[in-house]
């Protein structure tokens, strides 16, 4: 059993769950992921690391409700336990100086872009950080992106917090106007996809953080197979990082859909189970 | 006098093909006491028995069988797991028959005793009896050294419960969250029930072994830091690793499984209790299974079992090249799996969902022999036809994981990718690290896994008294 030390509610749907594990918070490196379980009957899924603390032996992951597990996990309290929590699972973020280095991501992905953004400054990089989001109402982190960043860029879909658009506009203007070395795209599927369609024209390497399905996450199913290059690469021990413009990025959506009418039947099931224990007070 | 030899062998009842093909329950249902004693009494009681030779963990087979008509449990069950700690598994998957059973003196009349049948029915006896059967006496030597077990597959458990009851220390660490390794992920239910397996892991942990579970070593410790944190040995078992797919176009389509994920989602993660348990699974309508193992014939059994209306083996060769058991097709044929042989996939076709629909196939002839000594399979031109599927699963078998291979260094590897080790005492290139099971042989069957486990507890228990 893995002890929830604290719980903090980012958005109504993204939660932040700093966990007693001081195993993996001895290997953690930023761009690696962790395998959770929350209960007996529950599903293995891959959560990536957003923080450890090896002094307090924690691993810190974030998550966003989309489905029966991950509903299921945000019913769990501080001081609550779940009931696996595996890792340091995947590579780690390849870090090394490469002179400046554009961090952009997406949604909850915020917080997993921050262990890199603070490496890569770190490794001596100018960092320069891209953060999008919907609406004002689901920015989160913008002081702690911006203190491990040189220069922060916020966007929203709807204009209505800071700069209006996609995260892809500033990022395509960044290209224009400075010498990028290195492009990190973390976030939704379709938010990586279009950051590799805009660096392209520009060849400048960049690297995504792949999120297929997964189950055991150490190599042993294939279920998280992607194809890179033409090849076929397991996301759980050849990545989760990958050459966006490599990436197989139709393939990649289509698998992630493969069990859309199992996950209402699911999160049907579970809504009930689920309605009454949710207490974040 | 010699003994009067009877060749009746007693059949073991089983569910009935039409029922069990709808359920997960245990297909072969075991002898009653009446049975078990009929056939025990069966054994010559050789003076020089061969069955033993035939026994990767040399159970002492004639002695606990005599036990057994002697309606002796007590004696049987201490018997057997002097040798084996895991009868229970033994007794439902050892392929007795090109083992113990090829060796017995009856086997020369085609009815050796059935000696599998008679280890599955002392240890569920054990099981039945927890109160009376004797509590495995452990010798303790003082002075026992630390050893860690990576993997508590059948080589992992076997090893760690040797070295326990030499008096070692042993800490097994398992990278998913039940101990068991292919004994809960791969063997489904119906072929080996989880409760047997979980009964024998704790047998084992009441020795003394400590479980560490969701430790996947090569990420949260290196082999080396074991042996830095204080671990005298280490012996790594931790599996067959990553699977083989057929490098055919389609082949990442939705609803192409490999059958280590087919077979996780359904008897690990319990996809058949979907959506009581949350992983799901395709319950496929039209399946077509790869390859010709036991591995497949379990792939076909469970997709049967989750309600598809056709399963299709296909396979390249022909019936006796087929590398699964005997008794493990004969059971898929019982319950309907649809055998297409001498057929080789050659593309897989989807819907505009990026779903699996079909997959085109030629068909293959039979030519000279090859390395494996079997017949080489060779594509006929001009047959290519499609068969209708909405489910594939590939069971070609498996490659090495790279995980622990490329975090520890020095350690040789062979030409497969598979960590070198020697045979008869599973010792690798470093010092102080052994491996045994499918990462040192490739996919092989759980009680050769088991044998290369005895074998390593007792070089491993040599090398550590030789150095106190």
């Amino acid at each position: 059993m893995y002890r929830v030390l604290a719980r903090e509610d980012l958005t109504p749907e993204i939660h932040l769950f700093r966990v007693e594990a001081p195993g993996v918070a001895r290997k953690a490196q930023a761009g690696q992921f962790v395998i959770v379980r929350s209960d007996e009957k529950g599903e293995r899924i891959p959560l990536t690391i957003a923080d450890w603390d090896e002094k307090e032996g924690s691993v810190t992951v974030v998550f966003m409700e989309v489905g029966a597990t991950t509903r299921k996990l945000s019913c769990v309290n501080a001081g609550e336990a779940i009931l696996d929590f595996v890792g340091p699972l995947g590579r780690p973020t390849e870090i090394e100086k490469f002179g400046t280095v554009a961090c952009v991501a997406g949604g909850f992905a915020i917080a997993t872009i921050v262990p890199i953004a603070r490496a890569m400054r770190e490794a001596g990089n100018r960092v320069v950080s891209i953060m999008g989001f919907r609406t004002r109402d689901l920015v989160f982190w913008e002081d702690r992106l911006g203190s491990v960043s040189d220069e922060l860029i916020v966007s929203t879909d709807d204009g209505s917090y800071k700069r209006k658009g996609l995260v892809t506009e500033p990022l395509k203007e960044l290209l224009q106007n400075t010498r990028i070395d290195r492009v990190i795209a973390i976030g939704p599927t379709v938010m990586m996809k279009f950051c590799s369609l805009t660096t392209k024209p520009f060849h400048v390497k960049t690297i995504v953080s792949l999120n297929p399905i997964m189950v055991d996450g150490t190599g042993m199913c294939g279920c998280c197979r992607v194809s890179v290059g033409e090849e076929t690469k397991f996301a759980c021990v050849d990545g989760p990082d990958f050459d966006g413009h490599e990436v197989d990025w139709d393939l990649l959506m289509s698998r992630q859909r493969a069990y859309l009418e199992e996950e209402k039947e699911a999160s049907a099931f579970w809504e009930a189970a689920c309605s009454g224990a949710k207490n974040h007070a | 006098m010699p003994k009067k030899v009877n060749l009746n062998r007693v059949p073991i009842p089983k569910q009935e093909p039409a029922a069990r093909k709808k359920n997960f329950s245990e297909v072969a249902l075991g002898y009653g006491e009446e049975e078990a004693i009929e056939e025990a009494s069966r054994c010559l009681q050789c003076p020089k028995p061969t069955c033993k030779d035939g026994c990767p963990v040399n159970v002492d087979i004639p002695e606990f069988i005599e036990a057994v008509r002697d309606r002796n449990m007590v004696e049987a069950v201490r018997i057997l797991k002097g040798k084996n700690s895991l009868p229970g598994i033994c007794g439902r998957v050892c392929p007795q028959e090109t083992q113990c059973e090829e060796r017995c003196a009856l086997a020369k009349k085609g009815a050796p005793v059935a000696i599998g049948r008679l280890e599955r029915y002392v240890a569920d006896w054990e099981r039945a009896h927890p109160e009376l059967a004797a509590k495995q006496e452990v010798d303790y030597v003082a002075g026992g050294r630390k050893v860690a077990v990576v993997g508590s597959g059948p080589a992992g458990l076997t090893c760690a419960a040797d070295l326990v009851k030499m008096g070692h220390e042993v800490t097994i660490f398992e990278a998913l969250h039940v101990a068991g390794g292919v004994l809960m992920y791969g063997i489904p239910e119906f072929r080996l029930p989880k409760q047997i397996v979980q009964g024998e892991v704790d047998y084992v942990k009441s020795l003394g072994v400590e479980i560490k579970l969701d430790h996947v070593i090569g990420k949260i410790a290196t082999a080396d830091e074991l042996l830095e944190s204080g671990y005298d040995a280490v012996f790594l078992a931790p599996g067959a690793g990553a699977p083989m797919f057929l490098s055919i176009p389609g082949e990442n389509l939705n609803n192409v499984y490999s059958a280590n994920e087919f077979l996780t989602r359904t008897n690990l993660m319990k996809a058949y209790l979907f959506p009581r348990w949350d992983t799901p699974v395709k319950r496929g309508r039209r399946v077509a299974v790869f390859g010709g193992g036991n591995v497949a014939m379990d792939a076909s059994r469970c997709a049967l079992r989750l309600g598809a209306e056709e399963v299709y083996v296909i396979y390249r060769r022909s019936k006796v090249e087929m590398p699964a058991r005997l008794e493990e097709r004969e059971n898929a044929e019982e319950e309907g799996v649809i055998f297409r042989l001498l057929t080789n996939p050659k593309s897989f076709m989807g819907d505009e969902q990026g779903r699996v629909r079909a997959v085109e196939c030629y068909e293959m002839e039979l030519g000279e022999p090859d390395d494996s000594g079997r017949r080489r399979p060779i594509r006929k031109p001009g047959t290519e036809h499609s068969i209708e599927i909405d489910t594939a699963i590939v069971a070609l078998g498996t490659r090495p994981n790279p995980i622990i291979p490329s975090t520890t260094e020095g350690l040789e590897l062979t030409r497969w990718g598979t960590i070198r080790a020697d045979e008869a005492t599973g010792r690798t290139s470093r010092d102080r690290i052994w491996c045994g099971g499918d990462m040192a042989t490739g996919a092989a069957t759980v009680i050769s896994a088991m044998g290369a486990g005895k074998r390593a507890a007792a070089d491993i228990d040599a090398y550590l008294r030789e150095k106190r």
